[in-house]
């Protein structure tokens, strides 16, 4: 089986990300970029399912600024084979992405493509099912576990009420949650084989994509600082401000 | 909570822009070395340091290491620190390709080593003494030693240990007494006591290789009389696995200041079975090899810790709040101003800052050499790069170590008494930097191996590999307007160190004493020199690039270029003066009277 694996690159989690003076945006000039976390969680979990023989190979694939590539070098040194750019300057809406992704797998062809479920980013949660919508591809969504059966693959879903298990028709596609894994670290060998390793470059247009956005950005603001907290006397003045103030009870 | 945050952006900055990579890739044998591949090579090492080994770095010292029946136990997670090191291959990074390394450049293993001894110095000395004894072999060592050894040392399944010092012989090896009796069976037994050995014992890895110098019968005495051994704790078996103990056998462990979860070790040899290293009766010239690496390695040790106590104070001064701005309130909404607007606590600041950007500067520069030195195609590049490295190597150490140590000191200032308790972690700094000053040859005979061998070797041939680069660019930009306040800052350095120089020279003829005396002050006046250089080289390629995207970084650098050389550099008046006034007080003071 071959496995998909999107990933994007975002701001460093570790990083506090500031709004631009002008508001069009966040301040991505020489802050530092890394892949965001839960594509990372995908990517390991594509390695571990070529670790246990359940996956031949792994493709990564991102969409973006050449600068991306870095972001696929990274996951050639967790243990990826080959990478895909899809170079554009255009900022990417998870419409456009999840079309550029359906080119890619009409033509890579996997049994199964794994995603994070969001992009810390955007927080926008949407490419992996946009993605499904458009294959017409079965999905399981914010998956904690997985399992790959003869035809189909198992997972377990976080969903608010708790977990669900869901069996999957292959080919899927799978999203996957905060407590699937834990990324192992590149190892140093990886890092200079990752380096050798392939990465083919596509534009939208070779794959007859249109990405413009269709999304109007007024303007980024940083949230309002919260304000102080109030003490109250007694449970009873709780109460009332809860009722009165609040309106939660 | 501390944290610790790799400056990969300086790293690089060093790396490409300060100096050119390209001068690097351009050796056959570092092509690989693209900035690219560099820059990810630190950003996954980072992740190392920073979220492994830093957080083990204040519980490490807490617990310390453990002596039970002749074994050491490590701090609480070292054990799988260590294995996620090597898990990581990180150990090969300089090492050859044919040994099982990557075969990067020292240019570049030299973040990975800041790196570790930031995060966690003492863990940095287990992977740093072994990488000693890799060098040592790799020069010296037999085929059939280097054949079994070199990989699995690499690799870092197995570490390594220096043996030199014993109990009354420490700096004057001369002294030394452990045995080395031939066998019928082309190896040696040795016996002895050898003292202060670090990593001499412990639980990281399956096998420890001591190098352990020794004499053999009938040697001459002195430093002359003196070969090198190779004593594995584990005799390796026909398959290269641990076999049957050997007799070299842990004591004790020591007490210590700092680097608590290093293991310092007595060890006892009692006829344990060794290899001879090299020629006999020349072990100090293998020892010398291995020397010189460490030597820089502690240096790099210097800069390390005094980088991460820099994050510290610099994070504690943005959100201690305490005291009003002597200007006038700056946040009225607080109860009080960060200690950050206060001029004292900026000055400090910039002093520590100055320094550690500095001397990653440096210690780059001098790698490079190494680089050179090793892998450059013609012989008279290799000699012109090992020129430098000898007159640098005193200076990385000594230099490096002492200010590195002020400044951990430094840092405990800005934190104040919050500092002097244990909770904030960054007296632990100031200890763990101490012993960086002593190790390795002390820093008083750091300064004398620059005064006494390195300066007159090759009637000057080796300094003449540092003042002529300083020489040409100062001429080269004395028409530079907008550099001339560096320019002129450093010439005047430049001039009262060629002063120096030339006063120790002749002095030092007349009366070795003159040399001696002066010495100290005459490394750190060099150790200025250098880093003022460097600081106005990187205020040029700042001023250039100022005003682009990377704008914040350009302007600091510009900025704390200044201090140093307004601030800082014309210390260099005052050591000046110290070294032109000679011996006399201190030679004529009655030793009963001290």
């Amino acid at each position: 089986m071959k496995v998909l694996v999107p990933v994007k690159r975002v701001i460093d989690a570790n990083i506090k990300v500031r709004v631009k003076s002008d508001q069009s945006g966040v301040e991505l000039n020489n802050v530092k970029m890394a892949m965001n976390p839960f594509c990372e969680i995908a990517v390991e979990e594509a390695i571990r399912l070529k670790e246990a023989g359940a996956a031949e190979e792994i493709v990564l694939v991102t969409a973006g600024i050449r600068q991306s590539q870095e972001t696929l070098r990274s996951g050639l040194a967790m243990g990826a084979d080959r990478g895909i750019l899809i170079e554009t300057d255009e900022a990417l809406e998870p419409l456009a992405v999840a079309k550029l992704l359906k080119a890619v797998v009409e033509r890579e062809e996997p049994g199964l493509v794994l995603l994070g479920k969001q992009a810390i980013d955007g927080d926008n949660n949407q490419t992996g099912q946009m993605l499904a919508g458009l294959l017409n591809w079965s999905i399981g969504s914010f998956v904690s576990k997985l399992e790959t059966g003869d035809g189909s693959i198992s997972v377990v879903r976080e969903v608010d009420g708790g977990l669900e298990k869901v069996r999957l028709k292959s080919p899927a596609i799978v999203t996957v949650d905060l407590r699937l894994n834990e990324p192992r670290y590149a190892s140093l060998p990886n890092i200079m084989k990752a380096k050798k390793k392939p990465i083919d470059m596509f534009t939208p247009e070779d794959l007859g994509v249109g990405v413009a956005p269709r999304v109007t950005v007024l303007k980024v603001v940083e949230p309002p600082a919260r304000d102080a907290g109030v003490k109250v006397s007694s449970a009873a003045e709780l109460v009332e401000k809860l009722r009165q103030e609040a309106k939660v009870i | 909570m501390a944290t610790y945050t790799a400056p990969l952006r300086d790293l690089r900055f060093v790396y490409e822009e300060l100096f050119d990579a390209e001068e690097i890739t351009a050796l056959e044998a570092y092509r690989d070395a693209t900035p690219d591949l560099v820059s990810a090579i630190y950003e996954e090492g980072a992740k190392l340091c920073q979220n492994e080994l830093f957080p083990l770095n204040r519980s490490g010292d807490e617990e310390g290491c453990h002596f039970e029946n002749g074994n050491v136990r490590t701090p609480e997670g070292f054990r799988s620190a260590y294995a996620a090191y090597v898990d990581g291959g990180w150990g090969g990074l300089n090492c050859a390709p044919e040994f099982g390394g990557q075969g990067m450049p020292h240019s570049v293993n030299i973040a990975l080593e800041e790196m570790l001894c930031s995060a966690n110095l003492s863990f940095s000395t287990y992977p740093g003494l072994t990488r000693g004894v890799y060098r040592a072999l790799r020069v010296f060592g037999s085929e059939a030693i280097k054949q079994l050894y070199l990989p699995r040392l690499v690799s870092g399944k197995w570490s390594g240990t220096m043996c030199l010092t014993e109990p009354h012989c420490g700096t004057d090896l001369g002294l030394l007494r452990t045995r080395a009796e031939p066998t019928k069976q082309d190896n040696y037994r040795i016996t002895g006591t050898k003292i202060f050995i670090t990593a001499g014992e412990h639980d990281l890895t399956e096998n420890i290789v001591h190098l352990v110098l020794a004499r053999l019968p009938d040697s001459p005495k002195g430093i002359k009389g003196i070969s090198l051994f190779l004593v594995p704790k584990f005799m390796p078996n026909e398959q290269g696995e641990p076999g049957v103990r050997n007799s070299v056998t842990c004591a004790s462990i020591e007490h210590k200041m700092g680097i608590k979860a290093s293991a310092t070790c007595v060890m006892n040899l009692q006829e344990a079975t060794g290899w001879l290293v090299g020629q006999p009766h020349r072990g100090m010239q293998a020892m010398f090899t291995m020397m010189n690496d460490a030597r820089l390695g502690v240096g790099m040790q210097g800069l390390g810790i005094a980088e991460i106590a820099y994050q510290a104070a610099g994070a504690y001064a943005k959100e201690r709040l305490q005291g009003r701005s002597i200007t006038g309130t700056k946040q009225p909404d607080k109860p009080a101003d960060p200690l950050i607007v206060h001029p004292d606590i900026r000055r400090i600041l910039l002093t520590m800052r100055s320094f550690t950007e500095g001397a990653r500067a440096l210690t780059c520069w001098v790698a490079r050499n190494l680089d050179f030195r090793d892998k450059a195609e013609t012989e008279e590049a290799r000699q012109a790069a090992d020129d430098f490295v000898q007159v640098m190597t005193p200076i990385v150490k000594a230099f490096l170590t002492d200010y590195g140590f002020e400044v951990t000191n430094m840092g405990l200032q800005v934190h104040g008494g919050h500092g002097y308790i244990r909770e904030t972690g960054v007296e632990q700094y100031v200890r763990d930097a101490r012993i960086t000053q002593i190790y390795e040859g002390a820093n008083g005979i750091q300064a004398l191996d620059l005064v006494g061998r390195k300066m007159p070797a090759h009637t000057g041939r080796y300094l003449r590999s540092f003042f002529h680069p300083v020489q040409r660019w100062i001429e080269e930009q004395s028409t530079n307007t907008e550099l001339q306040p560096f320019v002129l800052s450093i010439s005047k350095a430049f001039g009262r160190l060629q002063l120096a120089t030339g006063h120790i020279a002749q002095a030092g003829l007349r009366n070795p004493d003159e040399g001696g005396a002066a010495a100290s002050e005459y490394l750190r006046l060099f150790g200025l020199v250098a880093l003022g250089y460097l600081w106005a080289r990187m205020a040029q390629i700042s001023i250039e690039k100022q005003g682009g995207d990377d704008n914040a970084f350009y302007a600091a650098k510009i900025v704390t270029a200044r201090f140093f050389m307004e601030r800082v550099l014309p210390q260099t008046g005052s050591l000046f003066a110290a070294i032109m006034s000679g011996s006399s007080t201190m030679m004529e003071f009655p030793d009963e009277t001290f």
